[in-house]
């Protein structure tokens, strides 16, 4: 509430004081994120200001060495069957669960989201155990298990989101029209519900390629994924080239997630959920 | 004549409520089917390997597994006294065949957990039975290595004749068996779980405490203002909120660094003349893990506030309330739903940090999910890891199912 005119001096402190305390928290939030960000131009291996020159000399180290280049390839590797599984999944499940009168909706509900809730280290060790019996250790195929297992239940949260306030008679007056369930789902259903897939697919994607502790436990040498390189080379010494593949994380996050946002409002608009 | 008549008269009907029910069946089912996929992959790759992790908390026959004729021979041992010479020849049998299957260090190493030391006295224990011929076994084998005379080592094997074992559970809390198989606390050496535990809690309810006062006056600045600048400061909450947890880990090791950003900047001001110790310590895990979870904390809080509508507090004003105590009566405690939320939230979700503690904590600064990692990749002793694993899923679940009973799984919103 902004200071009325009448306020006493007393109100008056009050309002600057918490005025200035807001923008010393909102800096405590941003500054992180922009004082490192310029750190990867700097053209001498240090973390301090001011930057003696710009440089692009770590990205290119980002970009040209096997290592994190090995690393990037991965993780998009992994990244996108990640998307792919988890998106054909999660989909099939909301459409059901979306149904009026699903059966045990709450308890289904709940073991489909858990591996959100429970903490990571334990699903790491629990997959680690299990995957070390039937032999999926160390193999793409247990990474990319594993990490659908992790980012399905947010396809399933946002296609449910798109799917609440679907007006199910237009699905019957196609069946009534003549269309097969099949026809229906891809003329009707589909076209409604796929800003929802859409942003749930980038989610799955952002989980799996900013996913590190099941990483660390259940993926080889092989499977090294950028965030796996990047935190062991922050516990060996830290260098500018792991603050340049920070940097493309962090604007890869931001790429994505603005799509997603920009998604959700378009579709939202577009069901009059919010008119603006 | 009634029967009839109540049976014709619904005739009509019943196959038409069967119909209806069949079809609805068969809705149900279809539904059913779509989930199913998922739910059978989550299934297997998530709630099987779990429950697993846990019952290997209190589940273990490495003994048992690995020497059935001692566990067996036993059976009739009344735990008084060491047992006679037949148990000892099904010790050395065991261990003969150990040592020919080469599993006498995993025997050891179990043996090791609950009598530090012993390892290397089965190994060569084991090495040297192989080489007797025959008995009297007894003498020869306390020969051999003076730990079979010790009663302990045959309560420990005695308690190994079961699968289940609360050796690991006691233990993650500090108490162990004593020789004669009574529970006691652990030496000092050996207990260090409950702090651990406790500096767990400590630390997240630190954090918790830290992001409600940061959080608190932001969250009402933003509900407050008009929609055009909350809108711009938004992006300054939700894009940190965005960027990975390891992006913004990294940022603090990059800034708390000794010779990093933050003490350049406070020693280029003539703040300190010496760097100061920011990292590697409490002081970095709490500002690194608050700067994470603060926008977890705010969201709610704003979102909560949102709804607050101004004329309470204007009503309380004109009834003659002063500034803070219009805040303090009448706002505030609209705001504690939101707060509640926040709060228990950012608690839950700090019980299991592992990666910035790692990173920018002290030895002294590890959580429980450090100690379960620890156990699994390094010490290899999986029923320690999952025992503590147990006891903190446990603990995250019933936390989650209060906050679930108080705000509403459904209303946790991303971004």
């Amino acid at each position: 509430m902004a200071a009325s005119a009448y306020a006493s001096p007393m109100e008056k402190t009050w309002y600057c004081l918490h005025r200035m305390l807001c923008a010393m928290v909102l800096l405590f939030l941003i500054a992180p994120i922009f004082v490192v960000v310029p750190l990867s131009f700097n053209s001498v291996p240090f973390f301090t200001y001011p930057l003696p020159r710009l440089s692009l000399r770590w990205y290119q180290d980002f970009f040209l060495t096997v290592r994190w280049q090995g690393a990037l390839y991965n993780s998009i590797f992994v990244a996108v069957s990640v998307t792919l599984l988890s998106t054909v999944l999660g989909t099939l499940a909301a459409l059901g669960l979306s149904r009026p009168k699903f059966p045990w909706r709450t308890a289904v509900m709940t073991v489909l989201i858990s591996p959100i809730i429970v903490p990571i280290v334990i699903t790491a060790v629990g997959m680690y155990f299990f995957y070390a019996d039937v032999g999926l250790l160390n193999s793409y195929a247990g990474l990319v298990l594993a990490h659908t297992t992790l980012a399905t239940p947010f396809v399933v949260i946002t296609v449910l989101a798109t799917l609440t306030g679907f007006d199910h008679s237009l699905t019957r007056a196609a069946a009534g029209l003549g269309a097969t369930p099949v026809t229906a789902f891809l003329k009707v259903t589909l076209p409604l519900i796929l800003p929802g897939m859409i942003s749930g697919s980038l989610f799955a994607f952002l989980t799996s390629f900013d996913e590190v502790v099941v990483t660390l436990f259940v993926a080889g040498a092989e499977q090294r994924t950028l965030p796996k390189v990047m935190f062991s080379g922050i516990r060996e010494e830290i260098s500018p080239t792991i603050i340049a593949a920070a940097t493309i994380l962090t604007l890869f996050s931001i790429v994505v997630l603005t799509t997603i946002e920009l998604l959700r409002w378009r579709s939202e608009r577009l069901r009059g959920i919010r008119n603006t | 004549m009634a029967t009839i008549a109540a049976h014709t008269g619904n005739l009509e009907d019943v196959p038409l409520r069967l119909k209806l029910r069949r079809v609805e069946r068969r809705q149900k089912l279809k539904a059913f089917i779509l989930v199913l996929p998922l739910l059978l992959f989550v299934l297997t790759t998530f709630v099987l390997p779990i429950g697993r992790m846990m019952f290997n908390a209190v589940h273990d026959n490495t003994l048992l597994k690995l020497m059935p004729r001692t566990m067996r021979a036993l059976d009739a041992w009344d735990g008084s006294d060491l047992p006679g010479e037949a148990v000892y020849a099904a010790l050395a049998g065991d261990l003969k065949e150990s040592s020919a299957q080469r599993t006498a260090s995993v025997i050891g190493k179990r043996i090791n957990y609950e009598l530090p030391g012993s390892l290397s006295e089965v190994i060569s224990s084991a090495r040297k039975v192989s080489k007797l011929s025959d008995g009297p076994y007894r003498e020869a084998l306390i020969e051999t290595s003076p730990l079979w005379g010790q009663h302990g080592v045959w309560s420990l094997l005695k308690r190994g004749t079961s699968a289940y074992t609360g050796y690991y559970l006691l233990r993650s809390v500090d108490y162990q068996y004593s020789p004669d198989s009574r529970i006691v606390a652990s030496p000092p050496e050996n207990a260090i779980f409950r702090d651990v535990f406790l500096r767990t809690l400590g630390i997240s309810i630190a954090v918790s405490v830290v992001t409600l006062l940061l959080g608190f006056p932001v969250a009402y600045l933003l509900a407050t203002l008009p929609r055009k600048s909350s809108n711009l400061l938004m992006i300054l909450v939700v894009l940190p909120f965005w960027t990975s947890v390891l992006v913004r880990t990294t940022a603090w090791v990059v800034l708390l660094q000794q010779h990093g950003v933050v003490n350049d900047t406070l020693m280029a001001l003539h703040v300190i003349s010496q760097p100061a110790e920011l990292i590697y310590n409490r002081i970095g895990t709490i500002v690194a893990m608050s700067h994470i979870q603060l926008p977890v904390t705010l969201l709610p809080i704003y979102s909560v506030m949102k709804t607050i509508s101004p004329i309470y507090v204007r009503a309380a004003r004109s009834l003659g309330a002063g500034p803070f105590y219009a805040f303090w009566k009448v706002y505030f405690p609209q705001t504690l739903p939101g707060i509640a939320a926040g709060c228990l939230l950012t608690f839950i979700l700090c019980l299991g940090y592992y990666i910035t503690p790692a990173l920018v904590g002290g030895p002294a600064d590890q959580m429980v999910s450090s100690f379960v990692a620890h156990y699994t990749n390094e010490e290899l002793n999986w029923g320690m890891a999952s025992a503590l694993g147990a006891i903190l899923l446990t603990a995250t679940l019933l936390l989650y199912y209060f906050f679930n009973k108080l705000v509403g799984v459904d209303r946790i919103k991303m971004g």
